[in-house]
Formats: C-alpha cells, structure tokens, sequence
C-alpha cells in the first residue's frame, strides 16, 4: 500500500503555497520538493490544503435503515466532503448500545475503506433512557468508543445523566448531549416564534434547549466529567457555553452547518426539507452561533448528517422526519458562513473541522496538523470555486440537502486518507 | 387573484372585497325557488376531507352543487388514506380523475400547500391544523358587512349609508375599516383565528385577541391586532366578538385551571354581553360548546349570528368557486 504523492503548489492552511509530499502514509515533507521516482503529481495551484476533517455527528443508518444510507455510501458522501473520519450516530436499528453492534459498524467502515468510522455508542439500553447500556463493555471493544450519545433523544432524567457523566471518566470518554427537554417539545415542529405563530406548527422553545445544557454544565461541574453538547441552536445556549467554559468546566460543543447559515423562515412553504431536530432558529441565532463558532465558545462544526428517503420527506410536515444530509456540503457551507464572513481563516477551520473535533472524539492519528511526520490525511479545497448545490448528484443514498438549489463557494477536490486517495479530482478514488 | 386559496393573507383588498360582492350576488339566488346556476358545469370538484368536519363539508358541497359543478367526496375514514396512502398518492390519484379543484381539511397545518405542489388543479384550503382556514374568514367578514351596512347591496340602496356606531369612517368600497373587532379564546390552536386576524386587518378592521397568555402565541405581538388577557375590558370597544371553540383537548393540558375557570374568565353569558355597545354582535364558527365560551342564552340570542353564519357560509364559498375556476369565462 505504499504510495508515494507530491502535491504541487498547494497553501496549507490557506498559507504561503508548497508541495507537498507524501510517503508511506506519512507526511514526508512540505516545501519546495522535486519529485521521487515513481511519485504520482498533482497540480494544485490555488487549492488549499487542510488536514482531513472529523465529523463527531453522522447518522450512517446502517444497521436498519440502509434504505436511507449504508455505511459505504456515507463514507462516500463523507470523504467526497473532504471528512477523513467520521463518528456514526447510535440510533440506528438494532441501536449501537452492545459491544457487538458497535464493532459490526467499525468493521463496516473499515471494508469500505473511504474513511474511518468511529461508532458512537448509546448512552442508555435502547436509547430508552432508563437503564446505562455497558458502556465499559462498548469502550472495550475493538470499536474503542469513547463518544457516548443518545442522540435524537435526550438523556432527560437528571439523575441518569450524572451518572453516565460520572461512569465514563473510568475510561475517558465524554457524554455527548442531545439538549432537548422532552415535556416542553411535545409535538414540537418548528423554532417557536414568529414562523410557528404563523404557521400554525407546534413551536420548539430555545428554552427546552437551554434548560438542559444549563442543567448538564451544573452536572459536569459537579462531578468533573467531559460533557459535550451536540448541534447547539440557539443564542442562548452560547451564552451558557461561554458562561460554563469561563469557570473552566470540561464542557465542549459543536454546531451544524445547516445551523450557521439558515433560518425558520425557510418553513414558510412547509416543505420538510427544511424539517430538523434543534429546528432552524432565527437570525439572531445565526449570528450568535458564527461568533461563538469563532472565538471557541462553540468548539466545532459536526454535521447531524441525517439521512432519509424521499417518502419520509415527501410529506406533510408534521409527518415528515427530522435531518438534513450535509457531508458534502459542510466545508462550502463554513465557507459561506465563516471564511467569506471574516470570521474565521483556514486554519481557524482546519481547527474547528479538524484539530477540536478529534480531540473531543479522543481519536490518536486523526484530526493532526499539516506537517511532516504527521500521517498524510488531508483534504485538497478549491475556494474559488462555486456552483450550485443539486442533491440528485450526492454520493449519500438520500437526497434531504437543505442546501439544494443554493449556490455555494468551494469545492473538494481531493482526499488523502492515510496517504492513500479516497477522492481525486472531486471523484471518488 | 391567486389560482389557490391557502391563506387568507394572499388576498389583497381588492380581492377580498371583490369575493365578498359575488358572494352578495351570490346570495340571491339561494332566495330563488331554483337555487342553481350553470356555472361551473362540468367541472369536478373534489371535497378531501382528512378530518371530519360535516358542517363544512356540506357547505362546500351545497355551493358547488349550486354551480352545477360535479362534486366528488372523498373522507379519509375507511378509505385507502387510513390504509396509509400518503398525501401525494391521494393528490396523484385526484389528479388521474381530473379534478379541477381540490377542497381539502386535514388535521396538519401546511397540508393544502403540500398538496398544490403536486396537483393542476385548484386548492382551497377547508381547515389545515392550526394554520388557516380562509373560507371562514370571509363568511365572517361578510357577515359583518351585512350587519354593519357595508354589503353592495346595503350601500346600492342607502348611499352612504352609515353603519351604525361607529358611523366616521364608513369606506366607499365597502371595506371594514374603523370596525372593533375582538376574538376570544384559543387562539394558539385556532385557524380561524389566524385567517380573521389577516383578512379583518386587510379590510381595515382593528382586532383585539383576547385570550388567557396560555393561548396565545408568544410571538403573538408581531400580528397585526392588539392583545389583552381581559375579556371586560374589551366589551364595550367591541363591535363585534367572535367566540373561539375551546377544544376539548386543550381541558386536561394545563391550559387553564379548569373549564369552570376559563368560562368565569373568557366565556360570553348575558352579564357580559350587557356591557356590550347597543350595535354589537356575537359570532362563533361552530360548533359550540354551550355553557362553556358561549352560554346559551347568547348563543339564542337576537346578537348572535351564528346561524346566519352558517347560511353566509354557502354563499361565499360559491363565489371563491366561482372566482378561482375562472367561472365567468365558463359562462361566456
């Protein structure tokens, strides 16, 4: 497997350009380099080089759902999105809440080779919120999971989340919270607010989000465990973050793409495209996200990349299903919202897409700075690039972009995963 | 005017007054011995109800049998949708069978709208969720109209003719404006809330929501109306109030104390509407629930318009028909 790459002429980290060489799955050296005997080139002028992104929050549907996504097919998505790991939701069918259910998923994504893919396992048997699943046992396994979540529910029960908070300190891990309080979010649609109001859909109060983070930061704090909190929505659970992160709590968090650029006001014509789980917030949100994204309140970007099929969308839409897909659009959108903004540079995203989310995910070997002796798992960008999003052309089995029809900056043109190209030339290798 | 009728707020006040006086045109010929026009022969119209609602079912039903058009009815009980047919499938099925206009009531908000995005023909929103429901809207706005003198036909008689009460600002097009309305009750859950809201401030009405704060929504003060949480107040400002239906769900969930409490509070009965001004009417869109935001006695009151309502529903429900099916090119 010993392939040798230079890349010719690309700007780590939006830098000043080099080449870049690649040997034995390692970075060997980045500079001026002439090329070895029998290294394959790539021409990279104006694309810039970041280290491969890690998504803490992908929802790959297999076991259960291969109808909405499979392990190969989102590993697809992710590295045609420039990811070189991925952590995949619990909440598939059987849920990952077994050692054997959690290795079934890492064996998977270890055969379709596109990136890794690190389970999550569930918080809770079932992810019923009553009984710990053996965390220890999932830990130990040769998954080595480390990132615990009910995601798509809520670890409600106060005492069930301090425990679980307090358990996983055994081997290092972290509790990632789904932050939704369940009896204010009955049959909750849609960011309540104007657009609910008007529309008539069942509003999701920002409350229900922040109660929760503000309760878990308390707990963390208490037992002085890793909390962290997926798909932050609102302004007012930045502020809490910042208020928690001030005191020096081991808190984290991450926000979605979906989340810093769009708003409730997309529900307007009821398509449940724009149906998701923290629901589409304001203006206001989006602002407050983007400025805790970039001055590290909010840790990272993870993408919720949640899959469905066409006839679970084709809805009305209190029926429809909660996601959004957002892997291969992910990196354009931080683009949109974070580079062209000002808010961040490349190595303010090299960061927050990179460097944050492996260290949150305890992955060794992932997530590493461009530089040489680091392993060679990097992700070629062409910012200058620009078209419009059409979901038909995804990877991903489902077609539930946000982003369809929009037109975005950027695009991926390569993946290295170990030294080993998974994407070339924005086609899978 | 647009090819559907989802909300009220896509009428402007041309089109709305211009719906109100066919409806007035309309509504001569239910006095006729043969209440029918050759309207709409031939055409297809396809009643869709996903919730029962027999009041306005039939009432759909009578205004588009009275233009002669073929009506189709489709209840979702027992039929392939309660097998778990999806919404687009029924909207495809509808569209093989030709339909040229789709009434459909369903219990989710936004389901009219889901299905004019997949079928030709026109949709006319009959009750979605807790969205809207326009038709109700109109027949109360003509119903006021009528009682207030602004109808074509009251003001073709009596020009100028001034309502009585609040006589000022009397507008040539027969248009609302200067008229207090108030509307009491769940306005949270209510459709017909939010059509009134939209169509009353576009024909110049000032509204009034008065509800217990549990009712409402919280981003209630972008609407266009005034709120208040005391319903005495507002009587005597009031030339006109509308009773909302309290569902009987909303009894056990913490909404309010207890049916009794809420009816002390925010029911209409005879002390309360005592302090209503001499010209005042009561409205409620039905089905009540007597003894609870209405007593009876107000109900059966000389005030109440409710039956009437019930009669004014018919004829507006033609002219939107009427209107949207391009009828008058029918005719021609």
């Amino acid at each position: 497997m010993s392939e040798t790459w230079l890349i010719r002429g690309a700007r780590p980290l939006g830098g000043e350009p080099a080449d870049i060489l690649i040997r034995d799955g390692l970075i060997d050296s980045i500079g001026a380099a002439t090329a070895p005997a029998g290294a394959q080139a790539i021409g990279a002028d104006g694309l810039i080089a970041l280290p491969g992104l890690v998504d803490l929050h992908t929802h790959l549907r297999e076991p259960g759902r291969e109808d909405a996504e499979t392990v190969e097919t989102g590993t697809r998505a992710a590295a045609l999105g420039g990811f070189t790991a991925v952590h995949a939701m619990a909440n598939t069918d059987p849920v990952a809440d077994t050692a054997g259910v959690v290795e079934q998923i890492w064996r998977l994504g270890r055969q379709a080779g596109h990136c890794d893919v690190h389970p999550v396992g569930a918080v809770t048997v079932g992810l019923g919120g009553a009984r710990l699943a053996e965390l220890g046992a999932m830990a130990d396994s040769a998954a080595r999971v480390r990132v615990f979540s009910d995601d798509g529910k809520c670890v409600s029960d106060a005492v069930l989340m301090r425990r679980a908070l307090e358990y996983v300190k055994a081997f290092d891990g972290v509790i990632a919270q789904h932050a939704q309080e369940p009896r204010l979010t009955d049959g909750a649609q849609l960011n309540e607010g104007e657009m609910s109001a008007r529309l008539g859909l069942t509003g999701w109060p920002a409350v229900a989000e922040e109660a929760i983070i503000a309760r878990d930061c308390l707990l963390a704090a208490h037992v002085g465990s890793a909390l962290h909190i997926c798909h932050v929505s609102t302004a007012g659970s930045v502020e809490i973050i910042r208020w928690a992160k001030g005191k020096g709590w081991r808190v984290t968090a991450e926000v979605t793409p979906h989340h810093l650029l769009l708003t409730d006001s997309l529900a307007a014509g009821y398509d449940p495209v724009y149906k998701v789980n923290p629901p589409l917030r304001t203006a206001a949100d989006v602002a407050a996200l983007r400025e805790g994204l970039a001055d590290g309140t909010i840790d990272c970007v993870a993408t919720d990349h949640a899959p469905h099929p066409v006839e679970d969308k084709e809805t009305e839409w209190d029926t429809a299903a909660f996601g959004m897909t957002g892997l291969e659009t992910a990196l354009r959108v931080v683009q949109q919202a974070m580079v062209d903004t000002g808010l961040l540079d490349w190595a303010g995203v090299a960061d927050r897409m990179s460097r944050r989310p492996a260290v949150i995910g305890r992955l060794a070997g992932a997530g590493g700075e461009l530089a040489p002796g680091q392993p060679a798992s990097l992700t070629l960008y062409d910012p200058a690039a620009r078209d419009t999003v059409n979901p038909a052309t995804h990877a991903s089995r489902s077609r539930n972009s946000p982003f369809g029809g929009m037109e975005l900056p950027g695009r991926v043109v390569a993946t290295f995963l170990r030294g080993i190209p998974t994407v070339l030339d924005g086609k899978i290798a | 005017m647009n090819r559907h009728l989802i909300s009220a707020g896509d009428l402007t006040r041309d089109d709305a007054l211009l719906i109100l006086d066919t409806a007035d045109e309309l509504a001569q010929i239910s006095d006729r011995p043969i209440k029918k026009l050759p309207t709409l022969r031939g055409r297809t119209v396809v009643n869709l109800f996903f919730e029962d609602s027999t009041r306005t079912r039939i009432s759909f039903e009578a205004a588009a049998k009275r233009l002669s058009a073929d009506v189709i009815n489709f209840s979702a009980k027992g039929s392939s949708v309660a097998k778990g047919e999806s919404l687009k499938d029924t909207a495809l099925t509808l569209e093989a069978m030709g339909a040229d206009a789709v009434i459909v009531r369903h219990s989710a908000s936004g389901a009219p709208q889901r299905l004019a995005g997949w079928v030709r023909g026109t949709v006319v929103n009959a009750g979605d969720g807790s969205h809207e429901h326009p038709t109700q809207a109109l027949l109360d706005s003509f119903t006021i109209r009528r009682h207030f003198g602004r109808s074509a036909s009251s003001r073709a008689g009596a020009p100028g003719a001034a309502s009585p009460g609040s006589a000022s600002r009397v507008p040539a097009d027969g248009a609302l404006d200067g008229l207090r309305v108030t509307i009491v009750g769940d306005v949270l859950h209510s459709r017909v809330a939010r059509s009134n809201v939209l169509l009353l401030h576009t024909l110049g009405a000032d509204v009034t929501l008065v509800a217990p704060p549990t009712l409402l929504p919280v981003a209630v003060g972008s609407w266009p109306c005034s709120v208040s949480y005391d319903f005495d107040s507002a009587l005597p400002k009031s030339d006109v109030v509308m009773m909302l239906r309290v569902q009987q769900e909303r009894m056990n969930a913490a909404y309010f104390p207890s049916v009794r409490e809420y009816s002390r509070r925010y029911g209409l009965d005879a002390a309360r509407m005592a302090q209503l001004p001499d010209q005042a009417i009561v409205m409620h869109p039905g089905p009540m629930n007597r003894g609870v935001e209405i007593a009876a006695e107000v109900a059966d009151s000389a005030r109440s318009t409710i039956v009437e309502q019930v009669a004014n529903g018919v004829s507006v429900r033609m002219a939107v028909l009427y209107l949207l099916l391009g009828g008058a090119e029918g005719e021609s």
